[in-house]
């Protein structure tokens, strides 16, 4: 084992490990963002619509993100979809966590008790105070635990960015264990840095969430 | 343009390589199975090591990206002085990453048994081992199933992954396909289909057996 590598090689590493960061953040973001717009449209949009998100959501959870990433990076240029790595990598982050979060969010709605909509209504609230003063604060708290469990889930989904050449951390490691020929050190002390990372989001991603539901835990 | 042609050819070297997509899921889960089980089993023990041993596997396992850890594996063998072929590391890899999703699975159905069962069955003087092989697995068995086809389809896409250690699975033979055709797109764009039509109908099975455990 030789560990002076990482010394030499710390700057780009650490230079990946922002870029690693850089594209959870902007995938769990953008991300979330789509899947919001997604449930609310198959909630309240016409029902052709609803059909054909439906079928975005099979097929996106039904394919591999590796070759969600081949289609949008190798086979864009083809219809004139022209990006470079970075972006290509963040849209496909985008693409590949919007149906996981339109679920998640669609559940939330539904936990939202019909009677507190129709009381709504009756006191006659617009539709649209309804979607931002009953519907998504009920529903984004019940959809929490969830979503900050897929968040986690996409930390890992980012070193597969780097196959498509992506300069995240996975990237810079490989490039260098190819040149100092320490693959094992390196991919170990990769796999021990994720698991740190990971830990640590979940433990505050579980301090957040108590945090937040605080009002729903019963004092004794 | 769009070539059809092209993405209706290459659906023949795809299909032969999703063989690979399948061995590699199929017996990642069967592994997946056994080593789960195992694992769920310390995690419910009474000595505190094996517990501590159980959510230490289970958190690192959940913890690391697959990709990493087919690499470690990949360059851990040899270094271990192991050599076998690049598809049973493969499948060994894939096996223990989901072992610790399948240990929670079943903790979970256990834990989710009404103790009142095991409670009666202790009542009318059942042994513990009875208890466990007539009462509790046969129901955790059953309530666990449409969560682990939920994991195999999980395990069919993740399989993609193995493509980077160089079995010719459905990735990696579109991949050669683009290289030799020169139209990723509409051979990744067949790979898709070919993966999706495997989710789909492991999705209808998964349907079809939480309707029966439901009954």
């Amino acid at each position: 084992m030789e560990w002076s590598v990482f010394q030499q090689y710390g700057p780009m590493l650490l230079r990946g490990f922002g870029i690693t960061i850089f594209c959870w953040i902007m995938g769990t973001i953008l991300g979330m963002a789509l899947g919001l717009m997604i449930a609310l449209a198959q909630r309240y949009g016409p029902r052709p619509l609803r059909w054909l998100l439906q079928a975005y959501i099979e097929v996106i959870r039904g394919t591999p993100f590796l070759v969600q990433l081949f289609v949008l990076y190798y086979g864009g240029p083809l219809v004139g979809l022209r990006l470079d790595a970075l972006p290509a990598g963040l849209l496909g982050l985008t693409i590949y966590g919007s149906p996981y979060f339109a679920e998640i969010f669609r559940s939330g709605f539904n936990a939202v008790p019909k009677g507190q909509i129709e009381a709504a209504r009756a006191i006659g609230m617009a539709e649209v105070s309804i979607i931002r003063r009953i519907l998504l604060p009920l529903g984004l708290v019940s959809a929490l635990p969830a979503l900050v469990n897929f968040s986690i889930i996409l930390t890992k989904e980012t070193v597969i960015l780097s196959i498509i050449t992506v300069p995240e951390l996975m990237y810079q490691v490989s490039r260098m264990s190819t040149e100092t020929f320490r693959y094992l050190e390196a991919n170990f002390v990769l796999a021990l840095f994720f698991w740190g990372l990971v830990e640590a989001i979940s433990r505050l991603g579980r301090r957040f969430e108590t945090r937040i539901t605080q009002h729903l835990i019963e004092r004794v | 343009m769009f070539s059809i042609p092209t993405f209706l050819e290459s659906f023949g070297p795809l299909a032969m390589a999703a063989r690979f997509t399948l061995l590699v899921s199929g017996l990642g889960i069967a592994l997946g199975l056994v080593i789960g089980a195992l694992v769920c089993a310390c995690a419910l023990s009474k000595s505190r090591g094996l517990r501590r041993f159980a959510a230490i596997w289970v958190s690192f396992l959940r913890g690391v990206p697959l990709l990493v850890q087919l690499l470690l594996m990949y360059y851990l063998l040899p270094v271990v002085g192991i050599s076998i072929p690049a598809l049973a590391a493969a499948v060994i890899t894939v096996g223990i990453c989901a072992s610790a999703y399948i240990s929670e699975i079943w903790r979970g159905a256990i834990g989710a048994l009404p103790p009142g069962q095991s409670e009666a069955a202790e009542a009318i003087g059942m042994a513990p081992g009875t208890i466990w092989t007539r009462i509790v697995l046969p129901q955790a068995v059953v309530m666990s199933l449409p969560a682990l086809v939920n994991e195999l389809i999980l395990l069919v896409k993740a399989s993609s992954l193995v493509s980077m250690v160089g079995i010719m699975e459905v990735t990696r033979a579109s991949q050669a396909q683009a290289a030799t055709t020169f139209r990723p797109l509409e051979v990744y764009l067949a790979a898709a289909c070919i993966y999706l039509a495997i989710n789909l109908c492991l999705a209808g099975i998964g349907r079809w057996l939480e309707h029966k455990a439901a009954v």
